[in-house]
């Protein structure tokens, strides 16, 4: 039970590495004069759109979470709504703190906020996924032994690995290696990017290995 | 015999102190100074007892003197393939021209100032010079420039205007134009070069400096190998053609010839930029010209290496001015190889005679110098020749022996000169490795005695056994030995060799003794654990996020230093971490506050355990605090629950607007910032309202937990501080709109200092009475808030208007955290000492302070002073550059001072009977002690099943020891007994639990 919940996990996240992989090449093949670093922000919106849609094609496919008890459609629609404006309030509110951290508030504007939507796009959409527009899962997941499953369980590890690797994309900003990907907000989009990837490679392997350790409330 | 934990603190800082300051002496040598400042008289020729003429200087060598100093200009300019391509008139003179050529070679810094210093005093500035000269920038020391308008020579001057603030008052005529703006290359010039025409047909002048900035700027755009680079280079060789040919048709006209001398201040590095010590930066061209040097037709002369120093030496013999006191340099003897010999050898004899003077004043043992035996030498043979020349022996006898003369001088000066640089430029390793060693002991016996000192007595046993004393006998011996070896082998002086025996000896035992308590310690250390293994107890304590946070930031920030950018930019390191801890505390709290019940995971021990041995003092007073666990944010009420939740982010803006009030650091410092906005004239009146309303809102801060004289002079001292501001011109008064005289407002300032020193003194007056006066704590906290308040006076005086804000929001987020966070989430000594420090170290950049000397505030040492007096200005430039930190520091002071008055109670328990277990405990929460010192702090970690309804706000754990006794019936008479122990002041709440209600003793 357990070895064929892991494999699927890894399956999906295979897929979710693929799209991103799609992301980088595909566009070039429509557009010209695409690269990462110099239309970042057309590659950011791809990048975005393209996970997006790989999570909610598993969430449809894959179902990893209970299903709904009401499942009317005034009901889907509703929560579809709420996880839209859950969406665009993450964006806003990563904007918020990247201009508290120190981004520039009236130059860059459309840089960070892209920026604030691709972090959302690694982060809240799989929470909306997995959890729903419900903030008491959301927090009891990222407490300390708060996870109940294993899709919680790599939830939790990829969207710390994605916060972390866009922390961690900030440290060569102020080095005066005069590349371009140190520009603001580059280095940090690629090291979201990079934590993001990280979790999804790691967060099955970790559970592979402590699936003995791993009791769940509900498993 | 046993130590308390105060005095152990404050000798390791003592100690620690005098390791720094003997590593800092060691590191920072003192600059080569003769002993005799005025200048000494030149030295008569030496003529061996026959009468000279020899006491008065030499004639001029050259009638005009005109230095083209480009800036940047590395050698292979002018002397390799580009110097070619691009200068072709002066390739003709380096090839062919009556001209000598050199790569002078500067010393690091390889910045502009230092390399001017070098130019004209002939000296290496040190760094140490740069402290002393804080006062002024003009340059003091005895050089060129000043010598020459002593000596009534017309000095003109146009270019960087760093000569200007170098030399305020000695150009007849000059005009600076500043380098600020890099990206412009063209107008720096021009600006130059538009007074030449006019100069050079005047011809009323001696000296005439040009200094060209646009070759070095091109270099910090685009490099040394950018198309750029040969424009400026061409524009420059025609500029020196059109001086040379000038120079040269007024030479037909006046008999003495001038001198045109090019040279660059340093060079460039392959990337543009300079500063350091590569070859690159280091090298650079330096050419002579004048009619007066000989050249036989087709002599090549390939360019000689000499150093930049030399050059001072140089244009002083040039212009018949004595040589600069300090110049380590040897003046560049072939500007004089047509002279007579009688004049060459008086040259090199004066040159000789100054740098032996030189290293007498810096070494000692200057007798065993070879330099200094050659040039006595040479001195005595020269003797000889004046002797026989003024015989008339005008045979090939005295050719000869004058030809011996010089070279036996030549070989003098330079060794005499490398002994005197070498001198100043090498570090005093002995001093250096002594203070390391002083320091690193330091710091090992501090953190191998952290869990002593954390422990329940908090004291630390000095080792005085036999062993630690032979050991100590040792090592001493030995240490002796080794500085006897060191002082008697030393070539050069050292400063401990310097002092007197039992000052070294007591240095040396100093050692010594620290060596004994690391290794005791250590030896301590090893018994301790291995008896702690072989009966382990259950570690109750695990790391939070935030600890790690902690530690993990402070290691990384340390890291970081290792690169030279994350220096220069060391704030965007602070504001980072900064944030990121907000972003922590603000996990923390919404965690504590949503999932106060059932979410969080206990990190304390199961109760049940706890209650086994209830009896215990400090499980009980556990237990207490659990009683209102869950507690700590859902105990509050609800308008506190909010501001917990929501001071972060109002921490977080506080932050993200100081960020943008003082732009600091290097690549981004020229970015508008709010602080220019708010100080450029036409915003004076925002200015003013905008400091009013802060002075306001800092006492209102402050002001509900002083006392209530102080309050009132610090509301007159905060009036006052505008009043001082009104007066210098800074800020203006509503009802006086044009204030037409300025004074510096000497009287104002002194008022608040009255006041300072008033509030400083009821503090401190309070918090001696309390020591004396036991357990009056109350005293004792306002006490030490009155010094906060005072400190907090002091900086909202020296401080410029603009960062009055930045004062503001480091009350504003102490406060926040204080009451909001930091108190009711529990967290322990430690980790809000660190965050202390965190913020401090961010405070003191939002200052707009940097890691570069220029961003000190030097006009903060003035405030209240008539004249410049050196140690009050130096201690208020220091405090006023450092506010942020020591704010925090004392902010720390206030906030750790009142938790220990817990453990007062928590002691009392064991005069009643419960000794025996006291211990035990203790040491059971030892390690989290570590880190969870304190009171609260154990509340929030541990949360037994709350057995008694949360009380309605949150109140201190002073209070709460006396009220709850409800909780559990059997431990009622440990309680009852803690309270009536407590003089019941103490258990009133404390200031800064502002509106709580006070919970009464028999409730």
């Amino acid at each position: 039970m357990k070895n064929i919940d892991i494999k699927r996990l890894l399956y999906t996240h295979l897929l979710c590495i693929f799209s991103i992989i799609l992301s980088i090449f595909i566009p070039s093949v429509f557009l010209e004069n695409f690269s990462i670093l110099e239309t970042h922000l057309t590659w950011l919106c791809i990048c975005s759109v393209f996970v997006t849609a790989v999570n909610l094609l598993l969430y449809v496919v894959v179902k990893p979470s209970a299903s709904a008890k009401r499942s009317s459609l005034s009901y889907k629609v509703t929560r579809f709504l709420k996880c839209c404006i859950y969406f665009l309030m993450s964006c806003f509110v990563f904007h918020v703190i990247f201009v508290l951290y120190g981004a520039p508030l009236i130059e860059l504007v459309l840089e960070t906020f892209l920026f604030a939507v691709i972090l959302s796009t690694f982060t809240t959409v799989p929470c909306l996924c997995l959890l729903g527009p419900n903030i008491k899962a959301w927090l009891r997941v990222f407490s300390r032994n708060g996870v109940t499953s294993i899709w919680e369980n790599s939830l939790q590890i990829t969207t710390i690995s994605s916060f972390l690797g866009s922390w961690f994309g900030a440290f060569p900003i102020p080095l005066d290696w005069e590349r371009p990907w140190q520009v603001w907000p580059i280095s940090c989009t690629l090291g979201a990017t990079f934590g993001y990837v990280a979790g999804l490679v790691i967060s099955p392997l970790w559970i592979y290995w402590n699936r003995k350790q791993l009791t769940y409330k509900n498993n | 015999m046993r130590l308390g934990c105060g005095a152990f603190a404050a000798g390791c800082v003592a100690v620690e102190v005098l390791g720094v300051a003997l590593f800092l002496r060691g590191f920072f040598p003192p600059p080569v100074r003769s002993s005799s400042q005025p200048a000494p008289p030149a030295a008569p020729e030496p003529s061996a007892g026959a009468s000279s003429s020899g006491t008065k200087l030499l004639p001029p060598l050259f009638g005009k003197v005109v230095v083209m100093l480009i800036d940047g200009l590395r050698d292979d300019f002018v002397f390799g393939s580009k110097g070619v391509k691009f200068m072709p008139y002066t390739t003709y003179l380096v090839e062919e021209g009556a001209s000598h050529s050199f790569v002078a070679e500067a010393k690091p810094p390889t910045v502009t100032m230092p390399r001017i210093k070098a130019l004209v005093t002939g000296s290496l500035p040190g760094f140490v010079d740069v402290v002393r000269n804080l006062n002024s920038p003009a340059l003091l020391e005895d050089n060129v420039v000043t010598r020459a308008t002593a000596a009534g020579k017309r000095v003109i001057f146009y270019g960087d205007e760093t000569w200007v603030k170098l030399f305020p008052k000695h150009f007849v005529e000059y005009d600076g134009t500043t380098s600020f703006f890099v990206s412009d290359y063209t107008e720096v010039d021009d600006n130059v070069t538009r007074h030449l025409d006019k100069v050079l047909k005047r011809g009323d002048w001696d000296v005439l400096i040009l200094h060209y900035l646009g070759l070095d700027h091109i270099g910090h755009i685009s490099g040394p190998s950018s198309p750029l680079i040969g424009r400026k280079l061409s524009e420059m060789d025609s500029i020196l053609m059109r001086i040379h040919t000038s120079l040269q048709s007024e030479e037909r006209e006046a008999l003495s010839p001038s001198l045109l001398v090019l040279c660059g201040d340093h060079g460039m590095s392959e990337s543009g930029g300079h500063g350091a010590a590569s070859l690159e930066e280091v090298s650079t061209a330096l050419l002579l010209t004048s009619s007066a040097f000989s050249r036989k037709p087709g002599e090549v002369r390939p360019p000689e290496r000499v150093q930049q120093t030399d050059l001072a030496a140089t244009l002083a013999v040039g212009l018949g001015l004595p040589i600069p006191q300090h110049s380590v340099g040897r003046f560049l003897f072939p500007v004089m190889q047509g002279r007579a010999m009688r004049e060459q050898l008086r040259f090199l004899h004066l040159n000789a005679v100054q740098l032996s003077r030189l290293l007498q004043a810096s070494n000692p043992v200057y007798e065993r110098e070879p330099g200094f035996e050659q040039f006595k030498m040479s001195e005595r043979l020269h003797g000889n020749w004046v002797r026989l020349y003024l015989e008339n022996n005008n045979s090939e006898v005295l050719l000869n022996l004058g030809a011996k003369v010089r070279r036996q001088y030549l070989g003098a000066l330079k060794s005499l000169s490398r002994a005197v640089s070498s001198q100043v430029a090498q570090y005093d390793i002995y001093s250096m490795v002594l203070g390391t060693v002083v320091v690193l002991e330091v710091l090992a016996l501090l953190l191998l005695s952290i869990p002593q000192a954390l422990g329940a007595a908090a004291e630390l046993e000095v080792p005085l056994s036999p062993v630690c004393s032979l050991l100590f006998y040792l090592a001493f011996l030995l240490l002796w030995a080794m500085h006897v070896v060191v002082c008697t082998s030393a070539e050069r002086s050292r400063y401990l060799c310097s002092l007197t025996w039992p000052m070294a000896g007591g240095v040396l035992a100093l050692v010594s003794a620290l060596l004994c308590g690391v290794l005791s310690a250590l030896t301590r250390t090893c018994v301790d654990g291995k008896l702690l293994r072989r009966n382990p107890t259950p570690s109750s304590w695990r790391w939070s996020e935030l600890d790690f946070l902690t530690l993990a930031g402070t290691a990384g920030h340390v890291l970081s230093l290792g690169a030279s950018s994350f220096i220069e930019e060391e704030h965007q390191t602070w504001y980072f971490l900064v944030s990121t801890l907000c972003l922590a505390l603000c996990h923390e709290s919404y965690r504590a506050c949503f999932l106060g019940e059932d979410g969080e995971p206990r990190h304390c021990s199961s109760p049940a355990s706890a209650l086994q041995d209830r009896s215990v003092s400090c499980d009980v007073l556990e237990l207490d605090q659990a009683c209102q666990s869950p507690s700590s944010l859902d105990g509050l009420g609800g308008r506190e629950k909010y501001m917990a939740l929501a001071s972060p982010w109002l921490v977080l803006g506080c932050c993200r607007l100081l960020r943008s009030l003082n732009q600091t650091g290097v690549q981004w410092a020229h970015r508008p910032d709010l602080g220019h906005w708010l100080t450029s004239s036409e915003h004076q009146a925002e200015l003013s309202i905008l400091s009013a309303l802060s002075l306001l809102a800092i006492f209102a801060l402050v002001q509900s937990r002083c006392s209530p004289l102080s309050k009132g002079a610090l509301a007159l001292g905060l009036l006052g501080v505008y009043c001082y501001r009104t007066a210098t011109g800074h800020l203006l008064f509503p009802w006086q709109q044009d204030s037409k005289d300025l004074s510096r407002g000497i009287i104002e300032a002194r008022f608040v200092y009255v006041f300072v020193l008033g509030i400083l003194f009821t503090g401190i007056k309070q918090v001696l009475k309390s020591q004396v006066l036991t357990a009056d704590v109350q005293a004792k906290t306002v006490g030490l808030w009155d010094v906060h308040s005072a400190l907090v006076l002091l900086a909202a005086l020296l401080f410029r208007p603009h960062n009055l804000p930045v004062l503001l929001c480091s009350l504003l987020t102490q406060t926040l955290m204080a009451r909001f966070l930091w108190r009711p989430l529990g967290h322990g000594a430690a980790e809000v000492t660190i965050m202390h420090y965190w913020f401090g170290q961010a405070f003191f950049y939002f200052q707009g302070n940097s890691n570069n000397i220029a961003t000190v505030d030097i006009s903060a040492g003035f405030v209240g002073l008539n004249t410049y007096m050196e140690v009050p200005a130096m201690f208020l430039t220091a405090f006023a550059t450092y506010a942020g930190p020591v704010l925090w520091a004392s902010h720390l002071v206030n906030f750790l001072s009142w938790e220990p008055s817990r453990c007062s109670s928590s002691s009392v328990p064991q005069q009643s009977g419960h000794a025996p277990q006291v211990r035990s405990s203790l040491c059971q929460g030892d390690r989290k002690a570590i880190w969870r010192w304190g009171g609260p702090a154990s509340a929030t970690r541990c949360s037994a099943p709350s057995r008694c309804p949360p009380t309605s706000s949150w109140s201190p754990p002073c209070a709460t020891t006396c009220s709850s006794g409800a909780c559990s019936p059997r431990s009622s008479s440990t309680r009852a007994c803690t309270c009536s122990s407590q003089p019941p002041s103490a258990c009133a709440s404390p200031p800064w639990a502002g509106p709580a209600p006070r919970q009464t003793l028999g409730e």
